[in-house]
């Protein structure tokens, strides 16, 4: 009898597609409309420092990325064994570990890339987007969803400080990775045309006023208003 | 006057806000009322201000190259210093957590009105921020208790700032997309440009 009601439960429950709808949407939700910087407002505090050329930017989105996918699969591995009282601590412990490997990988391999991001990388242990997931999703779901959400939130994010960049090169420096633009540009109308950097751009401040138009842009789009 | 130097550089031309955005999430969160502003910012004052010289300690005698030295002279090859993440986030963590029991304890109505942002001072950018520049930028004792107490006051300086200009906002006809965030942020900036006068002091 109790043999049959468990084989019975394992058949109730058809393994769900890798690919579902209800996955899908745990990746492309936090692309626009539940966008970790533009909606949510985590995880502004290391991004938008590195954001005055695209490679660094570009360096910084991979750390995000790898930190989240891989904290989120550990947390959500070990989930039923944290006890909820030491939780924070717990959760710190891992991001920290596997921000530390990034940090000794780019130190080992990309010395260059390592100096121009200086305490940047070992900010991400702070960034609130990764915590924030941590808490709200990998605590209490399995480590296939959890990674995809980690992937999801982390690709929201870095398209966000990766447009950020864009347009801080491209308007700060007159280059696109490094490729000098404006010079291309000047060039073509003859000697006399000068395409004109705006320092303001290479300041923090040109980091504020880009995102926050980007943030009325956005949301002006997907019509979300805060109260 | 070096330290009243430093003191004042990391108050205005350095503010952890305006010049290297860290702080960012609480900044922006806690900044709708000047009394919670107060009290976040009191907060990171006396964390950054503990946390950094603690962190000083911990590496001069336990993670620089060779800083092992004052156990026995064997040590002097070992490195620890891959290990410097988690020692600080560890201080921090413990650090908050002493300030979160004593605010409890002595302002209950504080504690209440900061909720949930005590804790996640723990994983404010700025705290941590302040003591990875301090170990890279190679410190002294003093100093970094200087350092520590002036990139906190830029901090406070900063959000209450804020706080009392988002106050008055409230009066004011923004556009729907630019409500909340995307408002505070073109303040943010334009803040930011006011603090860049202070870049012309020579210190």
């Amino acid at each position: 009898m109790s043999t049959e009601t468990v084989e019975k439960a394992i058949e109730k429950k058809p393994a769900e597609a890798l690919l579902s709808k209800r996955r899908k949407r745990l990746i492309s939700d936090p692309l626009v409309d539940d966008n970790p910087i533009t909606i949510q407002v985590l995880g502004i505090c290391s991004a938008l420092a590195v954001t005055t050329q695209m490679k660094p930017t570009l360096v910084m989105a991979i750390s995000v990325i790898f930190v989240m996918v891989m904290s989120n699969l550990v947390i959500s591995l070990m989930r039923n064994t944290i006890p909820s009282r030491v939780r924070i601590i717990v959760q710190l412990a891992v991001v920290a570990s596997l921000v530390t490997l990034v940090n000794e990988v780019l130190k080992a391999f990309a010395f260059d890339m390592y100096k121009e991001l200086s305490v940047f990388v070992g900010l991400i242990i702070t960034n609130c987007i990764v915590m924030g997931r941590l808490e709200a999703f990998a605590l209490g779901n399995k480590p296939y969803d959890s990674v995809l959400d980690g992937f999801g939130s982390a690709l929201g994010y870095s398209w966000i400080i990766l447009t950020v960049a864009f347009f801080r090169e491209l308007w700060g420096s007159g280059s696109v990775f490094g490729l000098p633009i404006f010079d291309y540009v000047s060039s073509i109308f003859g000697p006399d045309f000068k395409l004109a950097t705006n320092g303001l751009m290479v300041s923090p401040v040109g980091a504020f006023v880009i995102l926050g138009l980007i943030i009325w842009v956005q949301r002006t789009k997907t019509g979300y208003v805060e109260h | 006057m070096e330290l009243f130097n430093l003191g004042i550089r990391s108050i205005f031309i350095d503010n952890m806000v305006f010049a290297y955005f860290l702080g960012m999430c609480s900044f922006l969160a806690v900044s709708k009322k000047v009394s919670t502003a107060l009290g976040l910012g009191a907060a990171v004052i006396f964390v950054l201000t503990v946390t950094v010289p603690v962190n000083w300690l911990l590496n001069e005698y336990v993670l620089k190259e060779g800083a092992l030295t004052w156990v026995t002279a064997d040590l002097a090859s070992v490195d620890l210093t891959f290990l410097r993440f988690i020692m600080f986030i560890a201080i921090i963590a413990a650090m908050v957590q002493l300030v979160e029991m004593v605010v409890e304890k002595f302002a209950p109505a504080l504690y209440g009105a900061l909720g949930i942002f005590l804790p996640l001072i723990a994983v404010n950018c700025a705290i941590l921020g302040g003591s990875l520049f301090m170990a890279q930028r190679d410190y002294t004792l003093a100093e970094s208790a200087v350092y520590g107490f002036g990139s906190g006051t830029g901090f406070f300086l900063a959000i209450v700032a804020l706080a009392a200009i988002r106050e008055k906002l409230k009066y004011s006809a923004v556009p729907n997309g630019l409500k909340g965030l995307g408002i505070t942020m073109l303040l943010t900036g334009l803040m930011g440009i006011a603090f860049m006068s202070f870049m012309g002091i020579d210190l």
